[in-house]
């Protein structure tokens, strides 16, 4: 479980120059660290990294707009 | 007999009112009447689309048919056990969904103007809702599937003609229940108050705009022949014009969705004061800019990253900006003005990811104040406003067919 967590947070670092381990309720569109672009690249990461196969209908800016959403998402798939 | 083009005269809405009480009035005592709502759903589309406008009525059910069968037909070969999925299925079934809007945009390019016979009023928002549809069904996301209801979310009449443009799992969540009635009151409130605003954008300021102003400048500038002073005054009257014309029609669409107990997503929020390009996206037309980003920008983005088509991501990212736009300029029509206002809106977000990239690199260089941010606003304002007067055709009609101006 905590490997989901950890690995999420290492893609969303990647993806936005950011540490969201004790930040895992911020919105990421709000704050516009996460576009259109960001978004594929985090879906295509957690295919590579966790095999998790999210496609891009299952993607919506509300259930998928913290860390703390996207951890359960993808913890939820695997 | 009459015909009526949506929210278009007084009429209409006094018959609206009178049509929407008993509908109200079970939705403020928790019942939904799914047979009164398709009742009076018939009424207002005979109203448009009847009359002297039959043979679009005839078009409008044809079509209506084939899509109904086609996603039907999808959605079984998405939920049989052990489904194939194949790509070719998929991309087969979103070619047969676009091929009669193709044909209606094409014809006119082809025939000297005229139009495709199986066109009629807002084949192209249909068209879309069917597209998004098949795509959700074939990445399985769409999982109950009934033709009855997906007939409702085609042919909400609210929103027939021009949008705004609504999702199917959206529209069947409310559809499907009645808010309480605490929401619901806060609801009819909104739309009312929506309505109201539609009447001052529509019938004051775009009919000031568009009516009395953009005449008056038209004319100078046919005059004038040539460029002139005149042709900058029209722009700004053509952009007021489509704004207040579009936003208002959209307010009715969403306000009249809301007291049917439908949240129809809005469609502009305040877009002339954008800081840029991008943000602009987010504010004008936003169903429509919604609908390219997820369905046309996201997937294409996604299929070149995936398949590792450019090395650079900033690449991918401006090749599908323009292709994005393109497609865009090509949905409203095929003509060089239309084609090139999406040029020229693919450009500008190329342009607009490049400097935000350079400015974040240069940060302590640059400064960022309130002075900056309004001439960012006024930069954008301008640029759309200079595009709109491309997208209007005028330049098309002063300068290549005098003629056509009456």
């Amino acid at each position: 479980m905590d490997n989901v967590k950890e690995t999420v947070l290492s893609i969303l670092n990647d993806l936005t120059g950011e540490d969201f381990s004790d930040r895992l309720d911020e919105n990421l569109y709000d704050s516009a660290l996460l576009d259109s672009m960001g978004t594929v690249q985090l879906l295509l990461d957690l295919q590579d990294k966790l095999g998790v196969n999210a496609p891009i209908s299952e993607f919506n800016r509300s259930e998928w707009n913290t860390p703390a959403k996207i951890i359960a998402k993808a913890e939820a798939l695997k | 007999m009459k015909w009526y083009i949506p929210y278009g005269n007084p009429t209409y809405f006094i018959l609206l009112a009178v049509a929407l009480i008993p509908l109200m009035l079970g939705l403020l005592y928790g019942r939904r009447f799914r047979w009164y709502q398709t009742l009076i759903s018939l009424f207002f589309l005979i109203l448009t689309f009847g009359g002297p406008n039959w043979r679009t009525g005839i078009s409008l059910v044809c079509y209506f048919i084939y899509q109904v069968a086609l996603v039907s037909a999808y959605f079984h070969y998405r939920r049989r056990k052990d489904s194939p999925n194949k790509g070719w299925v998929f991309v087969l079934a979103v070619i047969l969904a676009i091929l009669p809007l193709v044909i209606v945009k094409v014809t006119p390019a082809i025939e000297a103007g005229r139009q495709s016979i199986i066109g009629f009023l807002g084949i192209s928002y249909i068209t879309f809702k069917v597209v998004q549809t098949i795509m959700e069904t074939r990445d399985g996301y769409i999982k109950d599937y009934h033709p009855v209801v997906f007939s409702q979310f085609l042919l909400f009449f609210p929103t027939i003609s021009s949008g705004p443009i609504d999702r199917y799992r959206r529209f069947v969540s409310d559809y499907e229940k009645v808010p309480a009635q605490k929401d619901y009151l806060n609801l009819v409130q909104t739309g009312v108050r929506y309505v109201f605003l539609g009447f001052l954008y529509k019938f004051i300021l775009a009919y000031y705009f568009g009516s009395i102003l953009m005449p008056r400048v038209q004319f100078g500038a046919l005059m004038a022949h040539g460029f002139s002073w005149y042709i900058v005054g029209y722009m700004y009257a053509y952009s007021m014009d489509l704004f207040f014309d579009f936003a208002g029609y959209s307010l009715f669409a969403v306000g009249i969705s809301y007291l049917m107990g439908i949240k129809t997503p809005m469609n502009f929020n305040q877009p002339f004061k954008s800081k840029n390009i991008k943000d602009f996206w987010n504010r004008w037309h936003m169903t429509l800019s919604f609908w390219f980003r997820d369905y046309i920008f996201m997937r294409l983005v996604f299929f070149l990253m995936k398949h590792k088509v450019f090395k650079s991501r900033i690449t991918t990212a401006n090749v599908c900006y323009i292709v994005n736009m393109l497609i865009m300029g090509f949905w409203h029509g095929e003509t060089w003005f239309y084609i090139l206002y999406g040029l020229l809106h693919g450009c500008a977000l190329v342009v607009n990811d490049t400097w935000l990239r350079y400015k974040k690199k240069h940060q302590e260089r640059i400064p960022h104040n309130k002075f900056t941010e309004l001439l960012a606003i006024f930069i954008t304002f301008n640029f759309v406003c200079f595009t709109f007067l491309i997208f209007s055709g005028f330049l098309n009609t002063l300068f290549f067919e005098p003629g056509k101006l009456r």
